[in-house]
């Protein structure tokens, strides 16, 4: 099959490479760009495991293709951390216990910041609803909200210390 | 300023998880994440057929697809030798057919290929002829004499596979015989996958320099699997390498070994390129071994009063197109006979039959110890359906039944002896956290108003650990398991196991045992796993084993470094060992205190000044054969609420107090039970792989079979009660697959208990809307 030349930025990098036109963005994501950060498991846009984000939006990687995302920015787990300083959201998986096998986790992170940047303060209902695209065999879920509950907190800090209610 | 010192984190306490950094950053590997310089790709053609002989493959125009180097068939196969594969249950499995397909989407052929997407090109290309043979999907029909026979090789004139049975016959019948009242009833656990969201997959990569194999492998039991592929290849066991790197979940699904793994290795062998196979999602529904697929009938005998004396089991087990359970070679049915539970009875009679249909092999556990979720689901709901038929509250009836805890250790009716529990204390605490009195006040308010509400109480016995090798062996390999210590110089360790991971955080929890054995830090103790060519030999992680056997290997161990340690601190400390004694992570002189030497002091003189004709170093090994199972135990509650419009059960509240002996990590210990309480709430509400009457999987995608997402997982209430294995080095038992096997019958049993007046007796999982509703509707009509 004849091959289409696509050009993204990914974590603030710029990945090219020529493509079939019907390669998945997750398949570029993984083999050309090699970052297998995001995973793979379902292939029918059910379990979010390739959850990203594209231009701050979280979509399902695996259901879309490589030249749809031409030109476009991309953030992937890997491009979370500073160095190896954890972000919120990171440290919020770790410290409340919320991965197992971490499978679904990168996945789970990137939906959680979508929301999070829409909604900083989010009720439970709200966390569960956001991620509920996103499966999880091992946890119960009930630590990824705790995870996600704390980043929200986490992240809020600077700005309530600077209305004051930050001690 | 003063460096704090890192802390030991030993037992009951819970360090972060060491493995979590490099998931977090999206470092794992996992088999996929796996790329080796000129690797190829495989892909399966796989039958649309669940019966069918096949006339003819073309392989042609799959081979002109440019980037398809190679297609294999069973006739390749056939003449290497390598058609057909043993199963863990030593029943025979094709690996790719070369007369006829036994179940949809069965193996059929391989397209190997310079990627992915050109491997798939070629799996459209291969050309199959079927001839349709009748599908033999009902279990029972397929035991009836003019049923078409799934597996003519076995050269019998009947589906029947096997007949198994424990417990005493005649003593049961006797006890049914003078019993006051005895209740009956069907129940049908249904077929269902484990569906981690990891699939599975392999890479192979033969070095034919070096002739070695290397396979990443998305399996829970490395060691066992190299040496199965040693004795069914030739190749000598040295010269392969099994390594299972990351794993995305396992619960069962990765035991087994599946035909994609030994085609990938052919594949590599034939092209002498890594080869790679993942199978996506259909695939893993589709073939992967099912779990489950029983239908129980149960009978309990009891007395007026509620004593309940004997228990009847007969069970048909559909096995699909092979056993390919992953049990102990002497237990064919599991540990199913453990479904007298919790309850001292006088005797009771286990029968298990099993059967060949037309559907994927099987059956693996669905994070279940071998078949104990059956057994529990057994006992839990006849013990409910006694408490209606004599008008009994369904706590206040167990409490009357439970074995008392001075009876432990105890022998049960069909042969196992527990080792320890306090069924009374769990279900106590577990009723006074829920307020059990005011939930069936207001239960009784709601029924008044018409509203349905139900309480279920599940107060379940586990058994896990296999487990002593005199009983318990996979294909003849001994069910022991191992730890490998070594402690450097400067006071750290790296420990090796014979069990691994997926997810369940052994590179944390083994480190604590170490921690606490050696009074070294958490920290400074690196745990690997899951490579053939370092670790020692074992059976690998399933069933809850991983504590119960190399948790006590590692415990073991270290014991042995603290035996020689102590010598070398009695040289230090220039006195006899017998003057010292450990305590508070050092060896001290017994009565001054202060002359005392750490493991860390110890470390550094067993490879500087160790005593003259001592051998240096500090280092052990451990095989470690446990002398019993260990026996988990738990009290659940749960509260239901269904809506009778649309026949949608909701679980408001679920409380779960477990008993797992020691805990090691209390956070990990929370973290297993939410999951598999998820996990038993998902087949209870959700899960099911039913097939139509050609033999059709209706619920190959996660479209139609449905994992709890988060908005159906409630807030699960975890507690815990301490009664430590008597025999267990440490005291732990495991605790994994409490929750998965606890949970459906607390469920159900809540269901019944809400639809009771309208005289529903019994519900069959999964309990969806609209069974629900139709059980609502035809119960009012049969009133109006």
């Amino acid at each position: 099959m004849s091959k289409v030349p696509v050009s993204m930025t990914i974590n603030g990098e710029t990945y090219s490479g020529d493509v079939e036109p019907r390669m998945l963005l997750v398949h570029f994501i993984r083999e050309v760009a090699g970052l297998t950060g995001t995973h793979i498991g379902c292939d029918t846009t059910s379990c979010g495991a390739c959850t990203i984000q594209l231009d701050g939006m979280p979509i399902k990687s695996c259901t879309m293709f490589a030249v749809q995302a031409n030109g476009h920015s991309l953030k992937t787990v890997e491009g979370l951390a500073t160095g190896a300083e954890m972000h919120p959201i990171q440290e919020g998986f770790m410290v409340n216990h919320g991965l197992q096998c971490g499978y679904c986790t990168p996945g789970m992170m990137m939906t959680s910041l979508a929301l999070l940047a829409e909604n900083p303060n989010p009720s439970e209902l709200e966390i569960r609803t956001a991620i509920s695209g996103n499966l999880c065999r091992c946890t119960g879920y009930v630590n990824i909200v705790r995870s996600i509950q704390y980043a929200a907190d986490k992240m809020r800090e600077p700005e309530l210390a600077a209305a004051g209610q930050g001690d | 300023m003063a460096i704090e010192s890192p802390k030991i984190m030993g037992y009951g306490t819970s360090p972060k998880r060491k493995e979590d950094p490099r998931f977090l950053h999206g470092k794992g590997t996992y088999v996929d994440d796996i790329k080796l310089p000129g690797m190829l790709h495989m892909d399966i053609v796989r039958s649309p057929y669940a019966h069918a002989k096949i006339t003819n493959i073309n392989i042609e125009p799959a081979l002109e697809t440019p980037g398809v180097l190679a297609v294999i068939t069973g006739k390749d196969l056939d003449a290497a030798g390598l058609a057909w594969m043993p199963t863990l249950m030593s029943d025979t499995q094709m690996v790719l057919p070369v007369e006829k397909v036994v179940y949809q989407s069965q193996e059929v052929a391989a397209v190997i290929a310079t990627d992915r997407y050109t491997a798939a090109d070629g799996v459209m290309a291969v050309e199959v002829d079927y001839e349709p043979l009748p599908a033999v999907v009902d279990p029972f029909k397929a035991l009836e004499k003019d049923s078409p026979l799934v597996r003519p090789d076995k050269g019998k004139d009947t589906n029947h596979i096997w007949h198994w049975e424990a417990g005493d016959k005649d003593a049961t019948d006797k006890v049914f015989a003078d019993a006051d009242i005895v209740v009956e009833e069907d129940l049908y656990i249904p077929r269902i996958h484990v569906a981690s969201i990891e699939t599975c997959g392999c890479v192979a990569s033969y070095d034919a320099v070096n002739g070695k194999l290397t396979i990443w492998m998305t399996t829970q039991a490395p060691h066992a699997i190299r040496t199965v592929f040693s004795l069914v290849s030739g190749i000598p066991e040295h010269k392969i390498r099994v390594i299972s790197p990351d794993i995305g979940g396992g619960f069962g699904g990765k035991v087994p070994v599946y035909p994609g793994y030994v085609i990938a290795v052919v594949a590599s062998l034939k092209t002498g390129r890594p080869v790679k196979w993942i199978e996506d999602r259909s695939e893993n529904l589709q073939a992967d071994s099912f779990a489950r697929d029983y239908h129980i009938t149960a009978q309990l005998a009891a007395d007026k009063d509620g004593r309940i004396r004997g228990m009847k089991v007969k069970t048909l087990a559909d096995h699909g197109a092979a056993d390919a359970a992953a049990n102990p070679s002497k237990f064919p049915a599991g540990l199913f006979s453990i479904c007298t539970g919790s309850y001292d009875l006088e005797a009771a009679h286990v029968e298990v039959d099993a059967v060949y249909t037309t559907k994927p092999p099987g059956g693996v556990a669905y994070r279940c110890s071998f078949r104990v979720t059956e057994a529990v689901h057994t006992i839990e709901r006849m013990v409910d359906r006694l408490a209606v038929e004599l008008d009994r509250d369904p706590a206040d009836l167990r409490y009357q039944n439970f074995i008392p805890k001075e009876n432990f250790p105890y022998k049960s009716p069909t042969g196992w002896e527990y080792d320890s529990g306090d069924y009374k204390q769990a279900l106590d605490v577990a009723l006074e956290r829920i307020g059990y009195e005011d939930l069936r006040k207001e239960q009784a308010e709601k029924r008044a108003r018409g509203e349905l509400m139900g309480i279920g109480i599940s107060t379940f016995t586990e058994i896990v650990g296999a487990g002593p090798s005199n009983t318990f062996d996979i294909l003849g390999i001994k069910m022991f398991d191992s730890a490998e210590i070594r402690i450097h110089p400067t006071g750290s360790a790296i420990v090796r196991i014979g069990v691994q991971t997926q997810g369940q955080g052994h590179e944390t929890t083994f480190a604590q045992i170490v921690a606490e054995e050696l009074g070294l830090p958490v920290d400074n103790i690196t745990v690997e796993h899951g490579d053939t060519d370092t670790a020692p030999y074992g059976l690998g992680t399933y069933a809850s084993r991983s504590t119960p056997t190399a948790g006590a290997a590692t415990a073991v161990a270290a014991r042995k470094i603290r035996e020689k340690a102590k010598h070398i601190a009695a040289h230090l400390l220039e006195c006899n060992p017998d003057d010292l004694e450990w305590k508070d992570y050092k060896f001290s002189v017994k009565g001054v205190p202060d002359r005392s030497k750490t493991m860390q002091e110890i470390a550094f003189a067993a490879y500087t000044n160790h005593p003259q004709g001592m051998e240096a170093g500090l280092e052990a090994v451990n095989y470690y054969d446990p002398p019993n199972l260990t026996f988990p135990f738990g009290a659940y509650v749960c509260v239901v609420d269904i809506d009778p419009g649309t026949g949608v059960v909701k679980i408001r509240r679920f409380v779960a107090i477990d008993d797992c002996g020691t805990v090691i990590n209390p956070m990990i210990v929370e973290g297993q039970i939410h999951g598999g309480l998820t996990m038993g709430m998902a087949p209870s509400l959700f899960e099911e792989i039913p097939y139509d009457e050609n033999g059709n999987n209706m619920a190959g995608t996660f479209m139609d079979y449905l994992l709890p997402t988060s908005l159906e997982t409630p807030n699960w209430e975890t507690g815990n009660t301490v009664t430590p294995s008597p025999h267990h080095p440490f005291g732990a038992k495991g605790v994994g697959e409490s929750p998965t096997v606890g949970a459906p019958p607390a469920i159900v049993n809540a269901v019944v208990d809400a639809l009771s007046h309208l005289g529903v007796k019994h519900v069959d999982i999964p309990m969806t809307p609209w069974k629900i509703h139709k059980l609502i509707t035809d119960a009012q009509a049969t009133t109006a």
